[in-house]
Parts: C-alpha cells; sequence; structure tokens
C-alpha cells in the first residue's frame, strides 16, 4: 500500500501533458473537419434542392437536439460496428478495431459540424444581398464568389459563434474518456485512482483544460483583428 | 431492431427513474442555480470589488472547465475529502454526502450559476439606465427596484438565451450516469449490457430526448410571449392597440 502512496503529482506529470497533447490534437482535427461539415452543411441548407435542404435541416436539428454523450457513446458504437460490417461484406476477414483516436475525432466532428452548419448559415444569411449581387455582376464564376466573396465576408460574422464552438469541444473531448479512450481526463482518472489522489488529479485536470481555454481565447482574439482588417473599427 | 424488452417491468422500471432523476435534476439544479445566477451577476455589477473578482473568477474557472471534470471533481474529489473529517459519519448530513444524485445538482447548480451568470449580467447592463433612475424617482427601495423593475426587465430581455439554457442543462443531464446515477442513460447502458442490444435502447431514450427537448423548447415560446411587458409585436395584434 506504501508504494501506491508515494506515487504522487510529479510522477504523473508526463502522462497528464501527453494526455493534454492527445486532447488538443483530437480538438484541433475535430474542429477542422467539423467545418467543413458546417460549411457542407451549411451549403445544403442554403442550397436551392429540396433533398439538399431537407439533410441539411435533419443532420443540424437531430444533432443538436441530443445530448452530446448519448451521441458520442452511441455513434463509437455505431461506427465501430458499421466499419466491421462494412468490411464483413467486403470479404475482409476477421473484425477490426478502430483506432480510438480515429473514432474519437470522427464522433466529435460529427458533432461539432452540426453545431458549425447553423453557425456559418447565420453568417452567411448575414452578408449584404448586393455584395453577391456585386460579385455576379463582375462574372465571377460560383466558385470564385465562394472563395473571394462568401468566405471573407462571412468570417468575421461567424468568428464569435466559432471561438465558442472551438471551447464547448475542447470541453467535449473530455466525454471521449467515457468509451475508454485515453486522454487527459482519461489519464487524470487512472492518475486518481491508482494514487487516491482523487482532489489533486481533478484539479490538475482541470487546470490544464482552463489553460487550454483561455490560451485559445488569446488566438481568437488575434484571428478576430485579422479577419475584421479593413473594416471600420467601432 | 429488437425491442422486445420494452415490456419488461425491470427495464421499464429503470427507465421510468431515470426519467423522474431526469426531471428532479433539472427542476433542483435549475431553481437553485438560477439564485446563484443572481448573485454572480449582482456580485459583479453592484458588488464590493473583492466580491466582484471572486464572482469572475468563478464564472471563469466553471466556464473554462469541461463539466465531466468537474463533476468527478465534486463527487471523488472534495467527497473523499469529506470523508477524512472526523465524526462527520455520525452528522445528520452524511447520507446526502454520500449519495452521488446530491453531487450531480451541486455540479449542475454551480454550472447553471456561472453559464446563466454571465448571461444575467449582460441581460442587466443592458436594462435602460432611465427605467432604474425613474423606479429610483418614484422612491423605490433599492432592494424593491431590484425585485421588481431590474430583475423581472433583465429576465425579459435574455428570455430567448435562458431557453437555450435550459436545453443545455437537459443535454447535460446524462453526464451523471457517469458516477452511478440513475438517469436515462445509465438506464440505456443496464438494459445494453443485459441483452447485448446496443442501438435499440440508446435509440428509445435519443426520442424521449427529442420530445423533452421539444416539450421544453415550446413550454419556454409561451413563457417568452405570455411574459408581461413582452414587446407587442410577438404578440397577438389586438395588443398593438391597448399597449401603444
Amino acid at each position: 500500500m506504501d508504494g501506491y502512496q508515494s506515487e504522487g503529482l510529479l510522477d504523473w506529470t508526463g502522462p497528464l501533458l501527453e494526455g493534454a497533447l492527445v486532447t488538443l490534437e483530437i480538438a484541433v482535427l475535430a474542429y477542422f473537419i467539423g467545418l467543413l461539415l458546417g460549411l457542407l452543411g451549411a451549403t445544403a441548407k442554403l442550397s436551392r434542392f429540396r433533398t439538399l435542404q431537407a439533410v441539411g435541416i435533419a443532420y443540424s436539428t437531430l444533432v443538436r437536439a441530443l445530448p452530446e454523450l448519448l451521441l458520442i457513446v452511441f455513434l463509437y458504437y455505431a461506427g465501430t460496428q458499421l466499419l466491421n460490417t462494412l468490411l464483413d461484406t467486403l470479404g475482409v476477414s476477421g473484425s477490426v478495431a478502430i483506432s480510438g483516436f480515429v473514432a474519437a475525432v470522427s464522433v466529435l466532428a460529427f458533432v461539432q459540424g452540426a453545431y458549425m452548419t447553423e453557425v456559418i448559415r447565420g453568417a452567411i444569411v448575414a452578408i449584404p444581398r448586393g455584395h453577391i449581387e456585386a460579385a455576379d455582376a463582375f462574372g465571377l464564376s460560383p466558385r470564385q464568389r465562394f472563395k473571394r466573396i462568401v468566405i471573407p465576408e462571412m468570417l468575421p460574422n461567424a468568428l464569435p459563434g466559432l471561438s465558442n464552438l472551438w471551447l464547448i469541444l475542447v470541453k467535449d473531448t473530455a466525454l471521449i474518456s467515457v468509451v475508454g479512450f485515453e486522454e487527459l481526463f482519461f489519464t487524470a482518472q487512472q492518475a486518481a485512482a491508482s494514487t487516491r489522489a482523487y482532489f489533486t488529479f481533478y484539479t490538475a485536470a482541470g487546470a490544464l483544460y482552463l489553460l487550454m481555454t483561455l490560451g485559445s481565447n488569446v488566438l481568437f482574439e488575434r484571428a478576430e483583428r485579422v479577419v475584421r482588417r479593413g473594416q471600420p473599427t467601432a | 431492431m429488437d425491442f422486445g424488452w420494452v415490456d419488461n417491468a425491470v427495464y421499464l422500471g429503470f427507465l421510468w427513474e431515470g426519467f423522474v432523476n431526469t426531471l428532479i435534476l433539472m427542476a433542483v439544479s435549475g431553481v437553485l442555480g438560477f439564485a446563484l445566477a443572481v448573485l454572480v451577476a449582482l456580485a459583479q455589477i453592484s458588488g464590493p470589488r473583492p466580491l466582484g473578482w471572486l464572482a469572475r473568477g468563478f464564472t471563469t474557472v466553471i466556464r473554462g472547465t469541461p463539466l465531466l471534470v468537474q463533476l468527478f471533481f465534486f463527487y471523488d474529489g472534495v467527497g473523499r475529502l469529506l470523508i477524512e473529517i472526523p465524526g462527520i459519519r455520525e452528522t445528520f448530513v452524511w447520507p446526502v454526502l454520500r449519495d452521488a444524485f446530491f453531487y450531480g445538482i451541486l455540479a449542475f447548480t454551480i454550472s447553471v450559476g456561472a453559464y446563466t451568470g454571465e448571461v444575467l449580467r449582460g441581460a442587466m447592463t443592458s436594462v435602460p439606465r432611465g427605467e432604474l433612475e425613474a423606479a429610483r424617482a418614484f422612491g423605490l427601495s433599492r432592494r424593491t427596484i431590484l425585485w421588481r423593475v431590474w430583475l423581472p426587465r433583465a429576465i425579459q430581455i435574455c428570455l430567448p438565451t435562458l431557453t437555450g439554457e435550459v436545453i443545455l442543462l437537459l443535454k447535460s443531464v446524462p453526464l451523471v450516469s457517469t458516477i452511478a446515477v440513475m438517469d436515462l442513460l445509465k438506464a440505456a447502458n443496464i438494459i445494453r449490457d443485459e441483452t447485448f442490444l446496443v442501438y435499440e435502447p440508446l435509440l428509445l431514450i435519443a426520442g424521449i430526448y427529442i420530445a423533452l427537448t421539444l416539450v421544453l423548447t415550446l413550454g419556454m415560446r409561451t413563457v417568452e410571449t405570455r411574459f408581461p411587458g413582452v414587446r407587442p409585436a410577438t404578440r397577438q395584434p389586438q395588443c398593438v392597440a391597448t399597449a401603444g
């Protein structure tokens, strides 16, 4: 028993920091995939085609109406099983365990994408109609118009929402620990259980999350200045 | 899809208990959390400096860390420290302090207090100064101004945001399944472990959550339109004439 007690915060600093790094990796990857899904979702919701609209609405409404933890548990099992059935029908023998990392990133990205859809859709709708028409009058192709007009004009509107979603995402990564994936909070739980210093390790984990969220606030403030360049200051 | 387990009385009992617990958790921590939110907002707006800093720090820490971590911090971290206090086992609070449900309510109350406190702070500062000055000119005491003018006006301003906060609270309830409180997700997990059906129980509770979200949203919509003094534009047309 004495062996357990002599283990302390210092012995676990390395693993905890590693866990924090994994958390950041998952969050960054899921964020950018989510951003992509959000762009697709918003485009679908704003498109002329009824079917695409319906898909966009169903995606963003359903995912946002359900608790994240429920979605993560569900998608984690469903995703793994789906891939295995797929491999079975393709004739690849034996079940493949999806790497926890891939599952964690895709589940979080899928959930994040639904929230992004709403933020980006709102930001695109807020672009003055005349600007889009001007782009058409200049003879820009739809793709050019999207890249040169819609994206740069939408970003200042979307950024507050996007930074909010990033903070939510960083905090949601902790939910992945529930399905047994080793990130920051899972490591903290293991450390707490093996040293029985629960208070210390949960405080440490909380401090690391706080560091991440406060740190990213600084980055987002800088990004806001970049996307708002050329705009009159209030 | 196999929903044969649905008429199993034991499983139904779990689901019902989970459903009731979800509602209790929401109601209790919603009300307590809102009271805390008023204090947090007031401390930052008109409290003494140190109290304002304390409230500011509290909000930053709670909003900057995952709720799951907070839940474990209170349940495992603080909960286990409390056991060390000599003599606490004999006191009347001990049964409460051993109950995971209590820690769920504690964590949610604090979380609601921080998030809603921030919303309320914004709303309270955007109540037009003239209205508060008018209240003072009428000779109302500070307490009466707070209860009869300032707070009601602030709530009226941020009602749509409060609706969002209620839904967020509902969606964070399943987190308590991780500290062994029987909620809907915990019930679904038990059914999954015993019947080896992965999707069916989860789909069923997903349906319950969607229904709850719908009911809560509609309920809050009603509150939003009925709330005294809400802009006539959102009301029935005949109110416009009388409100003029």
